[in-house]
């Protein structure tokens, strides 16, 4: 279990995170919602070690990780898929997949799971030796969740994959997300699209302005007034 | 199946071999057949390719713009230099302020002293390294610049250890045609190696994208100062080896412009090809002695001039703009020399199981 406790993080003058704790239980789909700047992003990069946070921890399976070097705790499994994907535009697809697994040494088990990838996806195996830049988004997002799985991921975070994708391509990267949750994978989702994210989610937590304000499970998040008013825009 | 895989391989390996025959015979007929001014400009081709390797690597495949490479340069040339001349020599030398005592009676042959220039090269540059590399982009070119103009300074006015403006003259011709050209080689195989492994790939995914490097668990300032360090490691090498191909050094030969002589190849050739900046450097060498006549009194038809000394540099300067302009990313943009890629444009005749696959 991936645990958060009292995690809090100021940019400068601004108070990106106040205090907030949360907890992904193993095995289980977990999402994070709420508006802009409410700081989705920010608590997925404190807990992989790309922003400092002031005061918290995070402990993953009773271990404490929190502060630790981004490196270790891609060793120890905690993998993050950036937003906006990331690629790396000029390398190829067998690259970016190379660099995914930058932090292993197995080599027969890292082609092992590149084919693996290459069986979720299809289309990057068509185009292995392509340059991803010249990939369109839905392709792009394809490499980088590939590209995380190529990490040996216990915990997959991802950090808005719906974000400018076509309507067709959100609905496979979904159940791409459940196909990866299924083979024993904990996932924690940071999502704008609210209806999507709870829909496939164990546990959502909304969360506003540097606080979370309320939880419960996926399905009674979707029922809720105040999340139907706020996030869903319905009335 | 097997074989038809096999095949091409030992196609494309006996090319390799077959060129580097060629090019090893190539070297012994130029230097039976060339005088010596040509043999000059030859050196001078290896040296460059060193150097533009060398500032690719930290420019290129990093994507750090770094300015400093005449600092580095001069940091190898000079070690190497006091450390290859003789006690006798440095007593010609050091006229105004006699060397430092520790320092008069050291002398290495050349390999050593290379080697220790090039190091003390790669440990300066491992500092600034460390300290300047947390900056990016255009305050990283600022710093580096900064710091190249400081060694220049630091080479003027300690005396003692460099004789100052008055610069170091007679040194040993130890750079030989196989010296320079044995460096570049080695250089050049090193730096293809090193760009193959899962450090190229993390230098390369640094300069794509520094977040998403550091969040595949790279450690992206240790491998950028790593990068950093074998760029100054390589800057010096280069620069001891072009002490011993003038004979003489001063402290204004390693004045800023000459980093931007070394950048001028690289963007040129290709920012992140290796094959792109040793044809770059080649053909820029050559060009910049082909074309000096550009210098001298010129007969244009309509009216002869009398020499406008830098002219040819003007051209280089049109040549960069044009380069610029219409291709931005050089001559080889980040692709490199295949055997493949010769027979894909049909310089080769095509390999059968390629046809068969109907490739795109």
């Amino acid at each position: 279990m991936l645990s958060i406790k009292n995690l809090s993080v100021h940019y400068g003058g601004i108070h990106a995170l106040r205090g907030i704790s949360l907890d992904v239980p193993a095995g289980k789909i977990v999402t994070l919602i709420g508006a802009n700047g409410a700081g989705k992003s920010t608590t997925l990069n404190a807990i992989i070690g790309l922003v400092k946070a002031d005061s918290g921890s995070v402990s993953w399976n009773g271990q404490d990780i929190y502060g630790g070097q981004t490196k270790a705790i891609v060793e120890s499994g905690i993998v993050l898929v950036p937003e906006g994907r990331r690629v790396f535009p000029n390398l190829s697809v067998d690259e970016n997949l190379t660099l995914g697994a930058y932090a292993r040494n197995d080599r027969a088990e890292i082609e092992a799971d590149r084919e693996r990838v290459f069986g979720l996806f299809p289309r990057l195996k068509e185009r292995h030796k392509q340059k991803a830049g010249t990939f369109s988004g839905g392709e792009q997002q394809m490499l980088a969740v590939g590209r995380a799985l190529m990490s040996k991921p216990k915990v997959l975070m991802m950090d808005e994959p719906s974000l400018g994708l076509a309507p067709i391509f959100v609905g496979m990267i979904f159940d791409i997300i459940r196909q990866i949750n299924s083979i024993g994978v904990t996932v924690l989702l940071v999502e704008q699209n609210a209806k999507v994210a709870l829909s496939v989610a164990d546990t959502g937590y909304v969360m506003e302005t540097g606080t979370i304000s309320f939880s419960g499970s996926g399905q009674e998040l979707l029922a809720d007034d105040r999340v139907r008013r706020a996030y869903l825009g319905e009335s | 199946m097997n074989t038809s895989k096999k095949l091409p391989m030992s196609r494309n390996t006996l090319l390799t071999l077959g060129a580097a025959v060629i090019g090893l015979v190539l070297l012994f007929v130029f230097d039976e057949l060339f005088d010596r001014f040509t043999m000059q400009i030859f050196k001078l081709c290896a040296i460059n390719i060193i150097l533009a390797l060398s500032l690719n690597l930290i420019n290129g495949f990093t994507g750090l713009f770094s300015l400093g490479h005449a600092g580095f340069m001069a940091v190898g040339a000079y070690t190497c230099a006091i450390l290859t001349m003789s006690p006798e020599q440095k007593e010609v030398n050091y006229v105004i302020q006699p060397i430092v005592p520790w320092l008069a009676n050291v002398q290495f042959p050349f390999l050593p002293a290379l080697l220790i220039g090039g190091l003390l090269a790669g440990l300066i540059g491992w500092l600034l390294g460390v300290i300047s590399l947390r900056l990016r982009d255009d305050y990283l070119a600022i710093a580096t610049l900064g710091f190249s103009e400081i060694i220049r300074v630091i080479l003027t006015n300690a005396m003692t250890f460099t004789n100052g403006s008055l610069g170091l003259k007679g040194l040993a011709r130890f750079t030989t045609m196989w010296w320079a050209w044995g460096s570049a080689i080695l250089t050049t195989l090193f730096l293809v190696l090193l760009i193959k492994s899962s450090y190229g790939r993390a230098f390369k995914s640094i300069r794509d994208n520094e977040i998403a490097a550091e969040s595949m668990g790279i450690n992206v300032f240790g491998m950028k100062v790593l990068s950093f360090t074998i760029s100054s490691f390589l800057a010096g090498i280069a620069g001891g080896l072009l002490a011993h191909y003038l004979t003489t050094i001063d402290p204004k030969q390693f004045i800023f412009l000459k980093t931007f002589d070394i950048l001028l190849i690289v963007v040129l050739g290709g920012v992140g090809s290796i094959t792109g900046s040793v044809v770059a450097a080649i053909v820029v060498t050559i060009s910049m002695e082909a074309l000096r006549f550009l210098d001298g009194p010129l007969n244009l038809g309509f009216m002869v001039t009398s020499g406008v000394p830098g002219l040819r540099m003007v051209f280089f300067s049109a040549l960069l703009m044009v380069v610029v302009i219409y291709r931005q990313q050089g001559l080889m943009g980040k692709a490199e020399f295949s055997w493949d890629a010769l027979s894909r444009i049909g310089l080769l005749p095509r390999r059968k199981s390629k046809s068969e696959k109907g490739g795109r």
